[in-house]
Parts: structure tokens; C-alpha cells; sequence
């Protein structure tokens, strides 16, 4: 039995996986808690949520994110390839800022208009 | 004349706006200080937002988004740079921006203003006074907003949620984060962040512990001690720990932002230091109400926005309506419960309940939260699997079991 806490929500069940039982989640109150517990055992991954660089804008940071989840184990690099990123106002929220960063199939866009 | 001034752009002050102008009411001011709308939403670059409201995970910035966009195709009327100066029990708000100086007059206010971060001086930790020193949600506002580095080696004092949460910021932008330090023995944050801010990170979390001193070379930190309390938050002695650093973050607790209130001459609770209010947001100044963090801290942006649209119901009511209310009962609270919001309850009232929220300053597994009423009966019932100090806990109880002869109500926990 593995024991995990979900991050699916604010509420933060504690989730019990069967790893000889093909990874039957227990402890759930919702769907959420059954993916995230089966998918965090084999193949953990997060939402990227950080800041690239912008130019003529009301502030010198644009917030981005992750369009899916990332394998976790590729946090760290990601973020490190988007310190080298620039863009330029206007940009609008969803706008992709990079796409298929570091050839993950996964896009970073923005997450507000600025 | 406005029917609504509402002082903040946060996610309370949003919410609120845009609730009152859905409600009715035709001329409604937002003052906001900053130079845009969205309050440290802005600075949450982070995602966890908008589960319960949107029923969609969100980031700080697409939260605000969808109350700014919704905002924007109104009429209602947003005055940035601005700053509240001071404010009357008649509802005369009194204004400073680059316009200069002016008074402006309300039928009703909701105050919104959110809270600011507990500092260093606030726990009087020991040591030398260098750079390198911050409350978290500056260092948040630094690194997410300005682009600022703010150190390379972190110390994390305290385990709120911001601080948690810029432990995971920090490593992402490179940083090492060496340490969370926690002087009681459960965590401040939630579960959930623990999990994905610490745990991911591997950053260890020291609880029962605090920073003792904090030493700097060259007028910048070099190093922390951090050492051992007991169940009493003395410090043991002989468990010292040297940690080498370059950055010290404070995320030690937020304080509701009131010193407008007291200008209006509204009651504050000295327990959450925010206003006393009525089940309906109304403060103890009849017209003024208020949301948000002003009012209490809050774990979720969810929960403050869900809370605006109640006062802003309120404040719609209390202009367009005839007034019903005839008395108030108190509601009480026992150890371990810290406060309750609301401290008291209008009769009659047409809602068929009322919500109740509280802390505990202790964990409690299997317990039951009990209300009973002024004859010390037990009127209704919650079982809970477990109360934490860090979650905001949550009670409906029936306006029918209120009965018209009682003056209070009391709230207790009693543990299985």
C-alpha cells in the first residue's frame, strides 16, 4: 500500500494505493483523487506555473503555464529553458509563448492579458 | 452620490462589484490602490484557484481574469492609483490621487481591503538586522511581478500557504531551498501544498522548531539558527541547528487590514482583528459591510469571493429594500475554537440558514461540532473526521432552530 495525499483539491484527501492490486485508489471523495493517485504512483506529473520575461508592459514578468501537466521530474528544466524567453505586449491570456517546449508536446502560455 | 463604494480590487472587492451591479444597483465605485485590478491575485502565479467557483483549476491571474473581463462589459466605475485616506460612520469616503484630494459620498460601503503580512518584528526574531530578510508575499510580488532574484539560499520561517508555496517558486527559479521551520507541531498550510511545495522538492519541514538567530555578513544574511521548542514554545536548549543561507522568508500569518474601519468607527473583534459582522457581512456601522481577508483570513480565493457575494446581497438589500431586522443574538464560541464569523445573527431573517466559520487553534481527529442554544440545549450536530487549525471549518445551522427567546447560541467541539 502506498500512502499520498491528493493535490487534486484544497481538501487534500489521504489516498491509499494498491500497487498489487492494479493500483485501486482508496480514500477518495471524488474522481480527481483515483486518477491522481493511480497516475502519481506510475507516471507523476504537475502543471508548470511560472514567469517569462516581458517588454513594454505594465509590469516585467508575464505569468505562463503549462498547457497540460509535465512529468515532474521535468520541472526544474523547463523552467530553466524559459528564463531565456522574451516576448513583447500585447499578449492575450492562452496566447502560446512557447510551443512544444523541449519537445514534451506540451505548450507554455499565458495566463493573463498584459 | 454612489449607491455602492467599495474599497479594494481583490478577489473580495471584484466579487462584490460585480454581485451588487447583477443585484440592481445602478452607480457602483471600485477604489483600488494599485495600479490594476485583481489584488495579490496577480501576484498567485500559481494554479488552485477557481475549483468550487469555476469548477475549473485556475491560476491567480485567470481568477482575476474572468472578474476583470466580466467587470469590464459593465458600467461599473474603477478608480485606480487611488487610496482611500479615511472614511466616516455616514459613509463619506475620503480620497488622494493624482486628481488630488476628494470626498465622495455612498448609500452603502463594502470594504474589501484584504490583509497584510505578519513581520519579523511581530515575533521579535533575534539577530542582525542585514539584507536579505522578507515576508514571503514580498518576495512573491519581487520574483513574480518584478523579475527580481530574490536569494540563492532560502529559509523558509513558517508554513503558511505563501510560504509554502514560494519554496516551490524559488527551487523552480533555481534557488535552494535548505529548510521550512515550523514552531508548532502541525503544519500551517495545507495538506495539499505540503505535498506538491515540500514534498516534490524534497525541502525538509522542521516542525516544533523557530529561528533563534539570524546572523549576516557583510550586511547580508549568512547564516540561521534554528532550535527546538518544547509543548510550552520554550526553546530547548543544546538543540541548535546552523543553517547556512543568503535569504530568510517570513510566512508567519496575515493580519487583517482595518485601520479604515476604526476611522468609521466600526467594532473590531480583537480575535481576528477584522470587524465584527451579522450573518449578512453587515458591520456594526449600519450600511458598511465587508468581505474577504478584511474580515477574517481565509484558506481559499474561492471561499472570499463566495463570501463578497453575500455582503454585496446584503449591501443591495439594505439600499432597495425596507429594513426587517428587530433584534440580534450572539454567537459564542468554546475552546478550542479560536472566533466564529459571523459574532451575530439579525432576527428574523429570510434565509433558512445561516453559515458559520471558525478555527481551532488545535488538531482534532473524529470529533463532533455542536450548537446549543441559550438554555445550554444541543440544537444540531456535525460530525467531523478530523478539525486543523489550517482549514477555515464551515457549519450551516437551521434559522428554524434560532428560537425568538434566545440571546446566543454556542459553538463547541467535542473529540470521540
Amino acid at each position: 500500500m502506498i500512502e499520498l495525499i491528493c493535490i487534486g483539491c484544497p481538501r487534500g484527501c489521504k489516498l491509499l494505493i494498491d500497487e498489487n492490486n492494479d493500483y485501486t485508489v482508496t480514500g477518495h471523495s471524488c474522481q480527481i483523487g483515483v486518477e491522481y493517485g493511480k497516475n502519481e504512483v506510475l507516471n507523476p506529473t504537475r502543471v508548470l506555473t511560472t514567469i517569462v520575461k516581458i517588454e513594454n508592459a505594465i509590469h516585467n514578468c508575464l505569468p505562463v503555464k503549462s498547457s497540460k501537466p509535465l512529468p515532474k521530474e521535468k520541472l526544474i528544466e523547463v523552467s530553466k529553458a524559459l528564463k531565456e524567453v522574451v516576448v513583447k505586449s500585447p499578449v492575450k491570456t492562452n496566447e502560446i509563448i512557447v510551443k512544444n517546449i523541449l519537445n514534451t508536446g506540451i505548450d507554455i502560455v499565458a495566463t493573463r492579458d498584459m | 452620490m454612489y449607491d455602492l463604494i467599495v474599497v479594494g480590487a481583490g478577489p473580495a472587492g471584484l466579487s462584490a462589484a460585480l454581485t451588487a451591479y447583477e443585484n440592481g444597483l445602478k452607480k457602483i465605485l471600485v477604489v483600488e490602490r494599485d495600479k490594476e485590478m485583481g489584488g495579490i491575485l496577480n501576484q498567485c502565479i500559481h494554479n488552485g484557484f477557481g475549483l468550487h467557483l469555476f469548477k475549473k483549476e485556475l491560476t491567480g491571474p485567470e481568477f482575476a481574469g474572468r472578474f476583470i473581463e466580466k467587470i469590464k462589459e459593465t458600467d461599473i466605475e474603477i478608480m485606480l492609483d487611488t487610496m482611500v485616506l479615511d472614511m466616516d460612520k455616514n459613509k463619506n469616503v475620503y480620497i488622494l490621487n493624482t486628481n488630488g484630494y476628494k470626498k465622495l459620498s455612498a448609500k452603502a460601503i463594502i470594504l474589501a481591503m484584504g490583509c497584510r503580512e505578519r513581520t519579523r518584528g511581530a515575533i521579535a526574531t533575534p539577530g542582525d538586522r542585514g539584507a536579505g530578510v522578507y515576508t514571503a508575499g514580498a518576495a512573491q510580488r519581487y520574483m513574480n511581478m518584478n523579475g527580481y532574484s530574490v536569494g540563492n539560499k532560502v529559509v523558509i520561517l513558517g508554513s503558511g500557504d505563501i510560504g509554502l508555496i514560494m519554496a516551490r517558486r524559488m527551487t523552480l527559479e533555481g534557488a535552494k531551498v535548505l529548510a521550512c521551520i515550523e514552531i508548532n507541531p502541525y503544519s500551517a498550510g495545507l495538506r495539499r501544498n505540503i505535498k506538491q511545495c515540500l514534498e516534490d522538492f524534497d525541502i525538509p519541514l522542521y516542525l516544533s522548531h523557530t529561528i533563534t538567530d539570524i546572523k549576516c555578513t557583510n550586511n547580508r544574511v549568512s547564516k540561521v539558527i534554528i532550535s527546538k521548542v518544547d509543548e510550552a514554545y520554550n526553546i530547548i536548549e543544546g538543540s541548535e541547528i546552523e543553517i547556512k543561507c543568503d535569504t530568510v522568508l517570513l510566512s508567519i500569518g496575515l493580519i487583517p487590514e482595518n485601520e479604515l474601519s476604526k476611522e468609521a468607527d466600526i467594532t473590531i473583534d480583537e480575535r481576528t482583528k477584522g470587524p465584527v459582522v451579522y450573518e449578512n457581512m453587515e458591520t456594526s456601522v449600519e450600511g458598511i459591510f465587508c468581505c474577504g481577508n478584511v474580515v477574517q483570513v481565509h484558506d481559499l480565493a474561492d471561499n472570499v469571493a463566495m463570501e463578497a457575494k453575500k455582503a454585496a446581497k446584503a449591501a443591495c438589500k439594505y439600499i432597495l429594500e425596507e429594513k426587517t431586522f428587530v433584534r440580534e443574538i450572539k454567537v459564542e464560541a468554546n475552546k478550542p475554537i479560536t472566533y466564529t464569523i459571523p459574532q451575530k445573527i439579525h432576527l428574523p431573517i429570510e434565509e433558512k440558514v445561516v453559515d458559520i466559520s471558525f478555527r481551532t487553534n488545535k488538531v482534532l481527529d473524529k470529533c463532533v461540532i455542536k450548537v446549543t442554544n441559550s438554555n445550554g440545549e444541543v440544537v444540531c450536530k456535525y460530525p467531523r473526521e478530523y478539525v486543523i487549525p489550517a482549514e477555515l471549518e464551515k457549519i450551516n445551522v437551521p434559522v428554524s432552530l434560532i428560537k425568538d427567546e434566545q440571546n446566543s447560541i454556542t459553538i463547541y467541539i467535542e473529540e470521540d
